[in-house]
């Protein structure tokens, strides 16, 4: 039979245990850095982001990343339910490295790329795009 | 959904060992998985998920696109033309197709 001192400790355990993955796990958005760049570390010089200050429809937003000498870059919509936008590999033939393309922002919020350069060091840079309209859907 | 229909914009000329700029356009909603229909279900997520383009087959770009790409997926960017050859595109669905596209390209 529980007591009510019992209830308690397990109370305090199970309140324990699901403070857990908050101190311990990062953000999805810290996640998906470090999924590109295993946590090295990044400058902050190097990559450039044309988007637009305001953006009235958050279901297509343009937006273009240039980063001279980049093998790859990512986009991250930090604000949105998953902050992925998109990895973009420069091959052989490609002329430059950058990327324009329209992607969808739930929200006002900041939207960042990580370029990793030639010499595989690593480059970020972010801007903060305000969203009249939410293009996450309902 | 309606026919996927791939549009490709390559400039008119250019000399060898030029970058020329590439743009793309395909039809497809990109089905975010966020929405829920009018019964509040969740409407799967259906999207392209991978984007490639090639010339002469050797790599031009390789993109790993996600649910926050816009519906009609857009992509702009430059190849490098060091001869005549062909531009091959495809576009990888969550459904398992792939969509392709080729268009030749001359340099003057």
């Amino acid at each position: 039979m529980l007591t009510r001192r019992d209830t308690l400790a397990i109370g305090l355990g199970v309140s324990a245990v699901a403070m857990l993955p908050v101190t311990a796990s990062a953000t999805p958005v810290d996640d998906a850095i470090a999924a590109f760049t295993g946590g090295a570390d990044m400058a902050d010089s190097g990559v450039t982001i044309t988007a637009p200050e305001i953006a009235e429809n958050g279901n297509t937003v343009p937006i273009t990343i240039e980063a001279e000498g980049a093998s790859e870059i990512m986009i991250i919509a930090t604000g949105n339910p998953t902050p992925g936008v998109g990895r973009f590999m420069f091959g052989e033939a490609s002329g430059s490295s950058l990327i324009a393309t329209r992607m969808r922002l739930g929200r006002t919020q900041d939207v960042m790329a990580i370029a990793k350069l030639a010499d595989g060091s690593y480059a970020s840079t972010q801007v903060e795009v305000k969203v009249t309209i939410g293009g996450c859907g309902g | 959904m309606t026919e996927v229909r791939p549009r490709i914009r390559l400039p008119r000329r250019a000399s060898a060992g030029d970058s020329i700029v590439v743009k793309t356009l395909i039809n497809h909603t990109m089905e975010s998985g966020q929405r829920r229909n009018s019964a509040g279900e969740n409407i799967p997520r259906q999207i392209i998920n991978r984007f490639t383009c090639e010339f002469n087959g050797v790599m031009v770009i390789d993109a790993a696109l996600e649910p926050a790409i816009s519906a009609n997926p857009y992509m702009e960017f430059e190849a490098l033309v060091d001869q005549s050859g062909d531009f091959v595109f495809n576009w990888y669905d969550d459904n398992g197709e792939t969509y392709t596209a080729t268009e030749t390209f001359e340099v003057s």
